[in-house]
């Protein structure tokens, strides 16, 4: 007989009888309540001895295993790890989070902003020196320059301060992310300007300081040229930077890997570094919060289906484990136990539990709001009753709405994400704006994105990563990158727009005509 | 039933002869009549051939003259004593049905039963 898929279960039936008959009456009473348990509900469990390589005919202490093993599916870490291994890694997470905001590792970023403010001020007295220089060191010798040179200066001057306000348009912005690499164009252009006036110099020091030439005029229009010259680097600059990128070529799939919920978002050419830092930035305004509560249902129903099965060697001990497992994922798919069953009746009643709570929270509500009402500016001083701020009015008000609220948050698992003060906070805002209940009630009813949460339910703002390509890669039609932080990932599928071929049909508005159709009947 | 255009129609037709039925003021036959040339023949629910534009019968009313006559829902009216009803707007058809100076019509139908039946006595 071979330990294969088919057939273990009927060798499981078949050798259980033949041990009930053999082990006599000795074991009836052990043997009976395995024995109910197996018959009880849908859980025909074939429950049998781990493949230890025992012979088959067990004795007492095989038979006690059994009884004990009846209820390993319920006390398996598998299954009631999940919620603590949730709960120690936020812990885990805030703990690593303040560790590393008090360490400040930021020399990386403080020293890409270092180098270039300081070429940029190099860059920036360039042409200022190249003016001053020569009256400075030679002025009895240079030719005077009249109207033609003040005219330079002057536009000199108004060059450099374009483009002293558009460097600083372009450059100097808060760095809003740290990255892995260094952005391939920024090095790029730096290297470029860093070259650039380096020629710049050398020509200057070998022809004109080394020689001392005399025509000042020529001087001036030198740094003239090299201060339009550095105006159209500063052109390159923006086009390599922004504007080619703005074209939209690719759509990128994000996928949250926990409960599937995904969006499009259009980019053009970036980075894989710079297209995740885009995802990133708007995983926190579209994406809904991400609850850990919401996803242990589906483990332990997994679980379970597959708790009641073990594999029974036959033959003797072996190491097939490949065998063995797929076995047991035969045997399971093969067993007609009704948990389809069970999760449909479940999730019924959870829906009707869920909105029976909802109404009695939207009246609770509904109620409590008809009670406030705002005074206009004139009749402040004679109000009838006590005149309260909006905190004080939201104090108020909270009470009879605060257990239907507490019983709806909790049914629907989001109780952790609403502290009471958060709740008062929000209440005291929407009477300030003059909200209607249901305004008030729309941030409770659905998760909303992580964004208008408060930071510190969001777990994890540590982001890693995972590509295997170059990060400073350009996107590519069919790259897939992962974006990984402590409970979750973001799979980033990337897809090219397509070459869409565009015609053009012209209708004259006359030659739109129609006629009347007809099936007449008549009575003769 | 389909007109090859520029050769006769062939049919095989039936007589009916209706007297038709005074009520007050107004000869009544007692059946409805649809299709002509002027109207739309894809919308016909009777005809064979939906770019037939004939005159249908469709609707005969219960113990009027035309049932007693042996017309049927359904039936093509070929002609009404002697006119042509192959090729006339459903305006024309009526009037030459509801003649006052008439007040008797014969008319040959033609129905897709009649043909069959001819077939299957032609090949017995």
């Amino acid at each position: 007989m071979d330990t294969e898929s088919t057939y273990s279960g009927y060798s499981y039936y078949s050798s259980h009888s033949k041990k009930s008959h053999r082990q006599g009456e000795r074991n009836r009473e052990r043997h009976k309540s395995p024995r109910n348990k197996d018959g009880r509900g849908s859980e025909k469990s074939v429950t049998i001895q781990a493949p230890t390589g025992e012979p088959l005919l067990g004795n007492e202490s095989t038979r006690t295993e059994e009884v004990q093993d009846d209820n390993w599916g319920e006390t398996t870490t598998a299954i009631t790890g999940t919620s603590e291994h949730s709960i120690s890694q936020e812990d885990i997470a805030r703990i690593s989070k303040d560790m590393e905001d008090s360490v400040g590792l930021d020399c990386k970023r403080y020293l890409g902003l270092t180098v270039a403010s300081v070429l940029g001020l190099l860059v920036f007295l360039t042409p200022v020196a190249f003016i001053l220089l020569p009256p400075i060191l030679w002025r009895d010798e240079l030719e005077p320059c009249g109207t033609i040179c003040e005219g330079l200066f002057i536009s000199v001057a108004f060059k450099l301060l374009i483009l002293l306000i558009g460097t600083w348009a372009l450059f100097f912005r808060k760095q809003r992310a740290d990255v892995p690499r260094v952005f391939v164009f920024r090095a790029l252009l730096l290297v470029l300007i860093f070259l650039f006036v380096v020629s710049y110099w050398l020509f200057y020091g070998v022809r004109i300081l080394d020689s001392r030439d005399r025509n000042y005029q020529g001087i001036v229009q030198y740094a003239v040229s090299l201060v339009d010259a550095l105006l159209f680097i500063h052109y390159l600059a923006i086009v390599l930077l922004e504007l080619r990128q703005l074209q939209p070529m690719f759509t990128l799939q994000v996928v949250r890997s926990t409960d599937g919920e995904s969006r499009f978002y259009s980019l053009g050419h970036l980075s894989i570094q710079r297209a995740a830092l885009v995802v990133l930035e708007n995983y926190y305004k579209d994406f809904t919060i991400y609850n850990p509560n919401l996803l242990t249902a589906s483990k332990f129903r997994a679980a379970k289906h597959m708790a009641g099965l073990k594999v029974y060697n036959v033959d003797g001990p072996s190491n097939n484990a490949t065998g063995q497992s797929r076995a047991m994922i035969a045997a399971a798919a093969r067993r007609r136990d009704s948990s389809h069953n069970e999760l449909y009746y479940e999730e019924a009643e959870h829906e009707r539990r869920v909105k029976k709570r909802r109404a009695r929270l939207v009246v609770a509500v509904e109620e409590a709001f008809i009670h406030i009402q705002r005074l206009q500016a004139e009749e402040q001083q004679k109000a009838p009753g006590e005149v309260m701020d909006p905190r004080e009015a939201a104090q108020a008000i909270f009470p009879s709405m605060a257990r239907a609220l507490q019983k709806y948050l909790r049914a629907t698992r989001q109780q952790h994400y609403h502290s009471m003060e958060s709740i008062l906070q929000h209440l005291a805002f929407c009477i300030t704006n003059s909200m209607t209940p249901k305004a008030f009630l729309e941030r409770y009813l659905s998760a909303g994105p992580t964004l208008q949460y408060d930071k510190e339910r969001w777990l994890s703002t540590q982001w890693r990563l995972v590509s295997d390509e170059a990060v400073t890669n350009g996107l590519r039609d069919g790259i897939v990158f992962v974006l990984k932080c402590l409970d979750f990932s973001l799979v980033v599928n990337v897809k090219k727009i397509p070459f869409i071929v565009l015609s053009e049909e012209f209708i004259d508005p006359k030659s739109h005509k129609f006629v009347l159709r007809l099936q007449s009947e008549t009575s003769v | 039933m389909s007109y090859i255009p520029g050769q006769p129609v062939t049919a095989v037709v039936q007589r009916v002869e209706i007297h038709k039925l005074r009520q007050g003021e107004n000869l009544i036959l007692g059946f409805s009549i649809g299709g002509g040339i002027d109207q739309d023949p894809s919308q016909n629910p009777f005809s064979e051939d939906k770019t037939d534009k004939g005159i249908y019968v469709t609707r005969v009313s219960e113990g009027g003259p035309a049932e007693i006559a042996g017309l049927q829902i359904g039936d093509k009216i070929m002609q009404v004593n002697g006119w042509d009803m192959t090729m006339v707007t459903h305006d024309q058809a009526r009037k030459r049905l509801t003649k006052r100076s008439e007040e008797v019509v014969r008319l040959l139908v033609t129905r897709q039963s009649l043909q069959k039946a001819v077939q299957r006595s032609m090949l017995s």
